[in-house]
């Protein structure tokens, strides 16, 4: 039960609910526990609440950092 | 799948073992505890270990919310939907634990009881409005990933004046039992477990942040790097311990920082201080019982405390005396090293709570195996 995926936010709902998609596939979540969402963001879903809203630039900065680990290796195996 | 499927390439994940391999010391192990089960899943589900060097090894501790649920919880709530006119809302994962004499939630349904699967704690809302005849219970688990959710309910059906829905509390702390295991006796005179750092916690960190985690850093000398549930966020955690351990260093690094931010989540951290308190201790199955680990509902919320509305009694029971999830939830054993391991016991017929989620230790061990590396995804 721990387990969630990254889900894009696809309508925002009156309530504090809002729907968003996973793969193509459509749920309705709580956005109870998050502040200014909006259209197109991410937000980690977990037992159908937004538990936090993942932020682009710092995905990118590890993505980056995760290709440098790689390469330094390789570097240093050549 | 954004923002999962970059986090799962196989030659990155390879390059960076070929790292972690390069820096490790060979003269020394590196023993590192994921404590959460969403760790112990993706290490098993795409073979993590495998890429490893041989002295870096991972220790599955005890953050899946199924598997530190004591059978006594489970017993009073199998009592509890035996009663007339009681509905029992439940997540999935806790259908198939075992009580004691082989009950469970799963066969009390299968007898007549009233117990509904539910996805959200608004499922459990919903199901009150619409039976109101029924007294609908929330059997409310997890850490302080469910706890905001639970809390959420809470207030809503205080707002909605529910008369007929109620909360079965049993939700648990993460850095209490981080603390416990470190102070555990067992493992200071044994030293088996010792522990050269932690994998922490990524959603329980969406929430509470990274300061909690100071102390254990501080005071134990633990490396901590909270990480992210894909492979390569796992892997580059070991590499920022790995570098830790080698410097010395004992500090709090969060990887996860597309989703974890230093203060957490303040929103879900208020609902939950506004409907919840601390118990003086709460009970881990394979733990004991902690101090301070465990939420009970606060008294301007007293009459939605199902325990007390119920007047349910906690009996303590004994677990099967040949399961060894107490050991391996603490670091000191692993699934193989117990006897009923796939002969007995088995996600089919488990024994032990471990073998019943997919995040527990020896489930996960079960399904998966080892050498699964091939489930990388290529780039
Ligand atoms: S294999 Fe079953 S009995 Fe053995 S430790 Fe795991 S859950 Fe317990």
């Amino acid at each position: 039960m721990c387990l969630s995926v990254p889900a894009e936010v696809a309508e925002l709902l009156p309530g504090d609910m809002a729907i968003v998609s996973i793969d193509g596939v459509s749920l309705e979540i709580s956005i109870a526990l998050i502040d200014d969402l909006a259209v197109g963001d991410y937000v980690l879903v977990h037992v159908g609440y937004a538990l936090a809203k993942i932020d682009p630039a710092e995905a990118e900065r590890t993505l980056e950092l995760l290709q440098e680990l790689g390469n330094v290796e390789q570097e240093l195996g050549s | 799948m954004k923002y999962a499927d970059e986090f799962r390439d196989k030659i990155i994940a390879q390059r960076l073992a070929q790292t972690i391999g390069t820096e490790a010391n060979p003269q020394r192990a590196y023993r590192f505890m994921e404590f959460c089960g969403g760790h112990t899943h993706a290490i098993a589900r795409y073979g993590l270990e495998d890429l490893l060097p041989a002295n870096v090894r991972l220790i599955h501790g005890p953050g899946c919310p199924v598997c530190v649920l004591p059978t006594s919880r489970i017993d009073m709530a199998i009592r509890l939907v035996a009663r007339p006119q009681v509905t029992l809302c439940v997540y999935g994962d806790l259908m198939r634990v075992p009580g004691t004499q082989g009950q469970s939630l799963l066969r009390a349904r299968a007898l007549g009881a009233d117990i509904r699967m539910v996805y959200s704690t608004l499922d459990a809302i919903r199901i009150a409005e619409h039976t109101p005849d029924q007294q609908v219970v929330f059997f409310a688990i997890g850490f302080e990933t469910t706890a905001p959710a639970t809390a959420v309910m809470i207030r809503l059906a205080k707002k909605k004046r529910l008369k007929n829905l109620s909360v079965f509390c049993n939700h648990v702390l993460t850095p209490p039992a981080m603390q416990s295991i470190l102070d555990s006796p067992d493992i200071q005179t044994i030293g088996q477990a010792e522990i050269d750092g932690f994998i922490g916690p990524a959603h329980v960190s969406t929430i509470i942040g990274t300061e909690p985690y100071g102390r254990l850093a501080d005071e134990f000398g633990e490396p901590i790097v909270i990480a992210g549930f894909e492979p390569l966020d796992v892997m580059q955690a070991i590499l920022m311990l790995v570098r830790q351990v080698n410097d010395g260093r004992s500090e709090v690094q969060n990887q996860y920082s597309r989703a974890v931010k230093r203060e957490g989540n303040h929103r879900a951290v208020e609902e939950m201080s506004n409907v919840f308190e601390l118990r003086d201790q709460f009970e881990w199955r394979g733990l004991g019982l902690i101090p301070d680990s465990g939420l009970k509902l606060k008294r301007a919320y007293a009459k939605f405390d199902a325990e007390a509305r119920f007047v349910m009694h906690e009996q303590p029971v004994a677990d099967n005396p040949a399961c060894e999830c107490g050991a391996i939830l603490r670091g000191m054993k692993r699934p193989v090293n117990c006897k009923l391991f796939g002969t007995v016991c088995t996600p089919e017929t488990p024994i032990g709570s471990c073998m019943v989620s997919s995040e527990g230790a020896c489930a996960a061990h079960w399904t998966y195996g080892r050498g699964r590396g091939h489930q990388l995804r290529r780039a």
